[in-house]
């Protein structure tokens, strides 16, 4: 399976079926602080209907919207279905390790690394190992981006389409 | 020497399917097909929590006019797209969009290096008026890129060029300056309105940023007043110290650091939560649909304003009672070579030339024109003609007048849509008349 997947460029297909088959997201590297980039993320996520899953040793005990914060993914006791990495490229692969060995036991289907996080050997084990992944990316971004959302903004979604959209409020 | 390749998974759409789809799905609550004026000042919120993470730019949305709007949110994507940017900003002009363009970069006591042969409005906005907000422009003569790198100073925060500059037919070496600007670790920024995303597209070339006066060519129509800047998102405002507004933390947003939190989403997201909400100098939604549907038609103007442009702009050079034409279609212009690399499919409509007998033959020949409209205005459906040392370059001394190519007897023509023959015998009546 590895060495297939272009990690330079993702097709809208490929990033909008995984969105749509997500539910739940453990998010590594969640910031309890409102104006970081992480709570950002979490908190349209949960929006939008997913939920999410805050992993950060520093805030553990703590709530993120409304949610508990865990130690590390094996100590969320739910199945998740999505890993979102909010850590730099070296430690995404320490958390891309985690989720292989945890995969078959959580039911985990995907590993997101955040923009500006890569590791092409972790991706190549976690595609190994059946999961797929996404690096070097925002999953807030390219929701909004693939449900006209960004445009609102006036950014540059690259989608053109004639077809009239299912409206997913928000 | 080429331009950058984009690297996007998706088929990458023609011009000309994006100047009519960019920005605009069918809407989708009812099935319009065409871009619904959102003639609206205020959103309903769907309760407190969502009003909260809107105004903490934490989801996507709309909150007040002044800052987003639907209709015009369709036009700055449009924009964007077609100049391969990653987000658009439209205001109310193309003043306000230099104003917006540099307000996210600047701070009290910076400065900037612009052409001198800019737009005369654009030196007079630069030189007077933005001098008020301590905010210094240096302008050089930008043909030597040397020129620039001695101007250059640790508070210079930009350098700003047109692609193709208004009146003259000047072309700026867009990929020299971009390299000078990448060093400086400084934002090279096109007014690209002249030339228009069509005939030129300055991110192709290195530019960070890129203005609009849409009120020319992207409109098309003279109906509606508007500008914009698109960001090309590839500068990283984190690589210095020199742009605290962008990459530091801003003290309206709690201390909100927008680069690191929007990437490459940051000036633009800037530009209209804090540069609209703060300048005020929103675009009307009418002006933004208006311009909507100039753009869907911009490829086929432009074809056809350039071929009119050049063949005009011959049939003057051949004129016996005519002293020189500027126009980088013709082989004669210093700047043909630069306008075959950088504007390749032709030379765009607005050139100036002068008549034998000087300012006084000179303004003969726009009062006696029939068809071409005597106006301040450029990029018109309609043929135009100005003198423009008396008008649009009336607050420039006489140096920098002729330094922007709008000496005395320096005329301004904007080649229109009409026939192109009609064109021409207007023209030849009017000059045959003024040398009697």
């Amino acid at each position: 399976m590895s060495g297939k997947i272009d990690h330079d460029s993702y097709s809208d297909a490929t990033l909008r079926n995984l969105l749509n088959s997500v539910k739940s997201v453990a998010v590594v590297g969640a910031s309890p602080n409102w104006n970081r980039p992480s709570y950002f993320v979490m908190k349209y996520l949960q929006d939008k209907g997913y939920r999410i899953l805050p992993v950060n040793p520093r805030a553990a005990g703590e709530e993120i919207l409304g949610e508990k914060v865990y130690v590390s993914l094996a100590e969320i006791p739910d199945s998740f279905d999505m890993v979102d990495v909010f850590r730099n490229s070296e430690v995404a692969g320490a958390v891309t390790d985690e989720a292989i060995a945890l995969k078959d036991e959580r039911d985990i289907k995907a590993i997101w690394m955040q923009l500006t996080v890569r590791n092409d050997a972790a991706a190549a084990r976690a595609e190994a190992a059946g999961l797929q992944v996404v690096m070097d990316r925002c999953p807030k971004i390219e929701f909004g981006r693939l449900n006209s959302e960004l445009s609102w903004g006036g950014f540059n979604s690259k989608v053109i389409s004639a077809k009239r959209r299912k409206v997913r409020i928000g | 020497m080429s331009p950058k390749q984009d690297k996007a998974a998706e088929p990458k759409f023609g011009f000309e399917t994006r100047m009519i789809h960019a920005g605009a799905q069918p809407e989708p609550v009812t099935g319009a097909r065409q871009t619904p004026i959102h003639q609206n000042t205020s959103y309903v919120f769907h309760d407190a929590e969502h009003a909260a993470s809107l105004f903490n730019l934490q989801t996507f949305g709309f909150i007040y006019s002044r800052l987003t709007n639907p209709t015009v949110a369709v036009l700055e994507e449009r924009i964007a797209s077609l100049e391969d940017g990653r987000g658009g900003t439209c205001c109310a002009s193309g003043h306000a969009a230099q104003l917006l363009a540099f307000f996210a970069l600047m701070e009290p006591g910076d400065s900037f290096i612009a052409s001198n042969r800019l737009y005369g409005g654009s030196i007079t906005q630069f030189g007077k008026t933005f001098k008020k907000f301590d905010w210094r422009a240096k302008f050089v003569d930008v043909d030597d890129p040397q020129n620039v790198r001695d101007a250059l100073t640790p508070d210079c925060k930009a350098i700003f060029v047109e692609s193709l500059a208004n009146p003259g037919g000047v072309v700026s070496d867009l990929e020299a300056l971009s390299s000078i600007a990448k060093d400086a670790g400084i934002p090279l920024i096109v007014d690209n309105t002249m030339a228009t995303p069509y005939l030129c597209r300055p991110i192709e070339w290195g530019a960070d940023l890129v203005v609009h006066s849409t009120t020319k060519f992207l409109s098309g129509n003279g109906t509606s007043l508007g500008g914009c800047v698109v960001d090309s998102g590839n500068f990283d405002w984190a690589q210095n110290d020199k742009f605290p507004g962008l990459a530091g933390p801003e003290p309206a947003y709690h201390g909100l650091n927008f680069y690191e939190t929007f990437g490459d989403m940051a000036f633009t997201t800037h530009a209209h939560a804090i540069g609209l909400r703060d300048l005020g100098s929103t675009m009307a939604p009418m002006n933004a649909f208006q311009t909507i549907l100039g753009c869907e038609t911009l490829a086929l103007r432009m074809e056809r304003h350039c071929e009119n442009a050049r063949k005009v702009a011959e049939f003057l050079e051949a004129h016996p009672a005519v002293a020189w034409v500027s126009c980088a279609a013709l082989p004669s212009s210093p700047y043909h070579a630069l306008a075959q690399k950088y504007l390749p499919k032709g030379a765009g409509a607005v050139f100036t030339f002068g008549v034998k007998g000087g300012y006084e033959a000179g303004t003969r020949v726009v009062e006696n024109c029939e068809i071409f409209s005597h106006l301040a205005n450029i990029g018109d459906a309609r043929s135009l003609i100005l003198h423009p040392a008396s008008t649009t370059h009336r607050q420039l001394s006489e140096e920098q007048q002729q330094a922007a190519g709008a000496g005395p007897d320096v005329i301004r023509l904007s080649i229109g849509l009409e026939t192109l023959e009609d064109l021409i015998a207007d023209l030849d009546q009017a000059i045959t008349a003024a040398s009697r």
